[in-house]
């Protein structure tokens, strides 16, 4: 750069922080907004990593259709209208883990110090982070639901059962979200973070009625099966989809959520304050 | 609107068993730029990281603008800006939207926000590489959409970690151009460095920090001034007679002459000096070859080594930045 150019580039940053207007400070939702637009240019640059909620969602589903469809219900038919609800679910709540370990790389780039150091509603980051993930959880949902409906799920509760059911599952992976960044924030390589997510999430989703009644289950097992909270996310959901009452599962399944954000929320904004 | 920029007393930060910061008092007036030099590991970075209300403090207390870092954090935040050590912009995505998402977090209206980002991209040079993912650009170019993020909304006091570490010389100059702007429009900046020479160009005042605890404080000159009114440097056409012109010049100056890893090579902190001339003489007169001699104010790198017994370089080895 000549000395003439720099000249002209002293005076446009003197004239560009002349411009000093100050916009009222946004409401938390804006900025959370904003985040959650953060997360889907991320997409829009780096579209491989819709791949896990393309590709990963349709293997798991064909997979473990006509890997156990026979053997346990029979044939692939019978099997399929019990599983579809449950493996949506699976799909969508093991991509969750993706929400910790993406927060952990981030956290050690630097650009977190901008967003920490902002006069904004602290939490709206990672509540933007996660309304980001909250679509791509929406994709898994709606091509697992279509490679259900391709291999011969034909829920009960028609199209309308099927939304309310993928809206329960988004508002319990938006809770479950905040258990992986409060492990994020804990754990210093996204390795560790995905490492201990995996074994929160293996007997959340395997010990569960996702794929078998629990009945045929010793009696510790369905002790366990019977408080794990996606067993009542996954008997609310199947009783949507199938268009009849959830019941208490409806409830249990809120108050859980509610509960999660809560203690991992806090949690969560407790170390995002001070981190290491 | 309180006198000083920045005021701290005893501010402590331990990260399990080292105090990366060890009791920093600091007086910050208004306007200009304040250095903050020190070697890696010396504390910088947690100083900085602690004024920017990022971590808490184990100890001490600070205001920034008047306004408590601990119990005011949230109007620090809107006061200042910060450009970290690392590029604290997002390089998945483009310059345009990395300004457009501070823009936006700040409360600008999409419009207005669209003008802004624009007003800055021209300001910085980017306009052409506005829409190119940042993990494409140059480092010059990276630091300079990481300060036109941080006066997005114009600050009254910035914070530069080590703005030009790593780059290149010219894209150093083009970033020491907008420090420079940047102060003549009355933006306080303080700013950390390694290099001296940095701090001796930019820097109205300085603090060394060592170790967690600030050393000394000054202008550059009154630093230099600390050390003796100047240094000279000799250097003898032929090695074998370096040692007789050390005693010469130990004779004729009246202060202590010190060899150094270049064999030809001796200097001297001088105090007076009246009597460099007369040393030189002598040399002439016993018939001591000078390949080259020179007088100047003692260096930066000199001052240091004068303040911690070490020189910079070697420390900033020897050490990792705190996180």
């Amino acid at each position: 750069m000549s000395t003439e150019t720099s000249e002209a580039q002293a005076q446009r940053i003197t004239s560009a922080l002349a411009n000093t207007e100050r916009p009222e400070r946004p409401s938390a939702l804006s900025t959370s907004i904003t985040f959650g637009w953060r997360a889907l240019l991320k997409i829009k640059h780096v579209p491989e990593q819709l791949f896990d909620v393309t590709v990963f969602p349709v293997v798991m589903t064909l997979l473990f259709t006509y890997l156990f469809g026979g053997a346990i219900a029979g044939s692939v038919d019978n099997y399929i209208a019990y599983l579809a609800p449950g493996i949506l679910v699976q799909s969508v709540l093991m991509i969750t883990m993706y929400t910790g370990t993406t927060l952990r790389t981030d956290l050690d780039k630097g650009v977190f110090d901008r967003f920490r150091s902002l006069p904004i509603w602290r939490p709206s980051a990672l509540v933007g982070m996660l309304l980001g993930d909250a679509v791509r959880f929406t994709v898994a949902a709606i091509v697992t639901s279509v490679v259900c409906l391709l291999i011969g799920w034909r829920p009960a509760g028609g199209f309308a059962g099927v939304v309310l059911g993928v809206l329960l599952l988004l508002v319990f992976a938006f809770s479950l979200g905040w258990v992986w960044t409060f492990l994020s924030m804990l754990l210093r390589s996204p390795n560790a973070v995905m490492g201990v997510a995996m074994m929160v999430m293996m007997p959340l989703v395997f010990a569960s009625n996702i794929f078998v009644d629990p009945s045929t289950m010793p009696g510790w097992l369905q002790a366990w099966v019977n408080v794990n909270p996606v067993s009542h996310l996954v008997t609310a959901v199947r009783a949507l989809m199938d268009g009849m009452s959830p019941g208490a599962d409806l409830t249990l399944t809120l108050v859980w959520s509610v509960a999660l954000v809560a203690v991992f929320g806090s949690l969560t904004m407790w170390k995002y304050r001070d981190p290491q | 609107m309180a006198e000083l920029a920045i005021e701290t007393h005893g501010l402590v930060k331990t990260y399990g068993e080292t105090r990366a910061v060890d009791g920093v008092d600091l007086a910050i007036a208004r306007g200009g730029v304040h250095g903050f030099l020190g070697p890696n590991g010396a504390g910088k970075t947690t100083v900085i990281r602690m004024l920017s209300t990022l971590v808490r403090a184990d100890a001490g207390t600070g205001t920034v603008l008047g306004y408590d870092i601990a119990s005011q954090a949230d109007e620090v935040r809107s006061r200042v800006s910060l450009t970290g050590q690392f590029a604290s912009v997002d390089e998945d995505l483009s310059g345009r939207e990395n300004l457009r998402l501070i823009a936006r977090l700040y409360g600008y209206s999409s419009k207005a926000a669209t003008r802004r980002v624009d007003e800055l991209l021209e300001a910085f040079s980017l306009s052409d590489a506005g829409d190119r993912q940042v993990k494409k650009y140059s480092g010059g170019m990276r630091r300079r959409i990481d300060i036109a993020a941080s006066i997005v909304v114009t600050p009254e006091l910035l914070f530069l970690d080590e703005p030009t570490t790593g780059l290149d010389p010219r894209s150093r100059n083009e970033v020491w151009d907008i420090v420079r702007a940047m102060v003549d429009f009355g933006t306080t900046v303080m700013l950390t460095t390694q290099y001296l020479d940095e701090a001796d160009a930019l820097a109205d005042r300085i603090s060394v920090i060592d170790a967690g605890k600030i050393i000394a404080e000054g202008s550059a000159t009154e630093l230099k001034a600390s050390v003796g009114s100047g240094t000279l440097h000799v250097r003898v056409m032929d090695r074998d007679e370096r040692d007789r012109a050390q005693s010469i010049l130990m004779r004729d100056l009246g202060v202590n002459v010190e060899t150094t890893s270049d064999p030809q090579a001796l200097t001297a902190a001088i105090d007076d000096r009246g009597r460099v001339t007369r040393a030189l003489s002598a040399l002439d007169a016993e018939g001591v070859g000078l390949a080259q001699f020179s007088l100047g104010q003692p260096t930066l790198d000199e001052v240091f080594l004068a303040l911690t017994g070490s020189p910079a370089e070697d420390s900033a080895s020897e050490q990792d930045e705190a996180a």
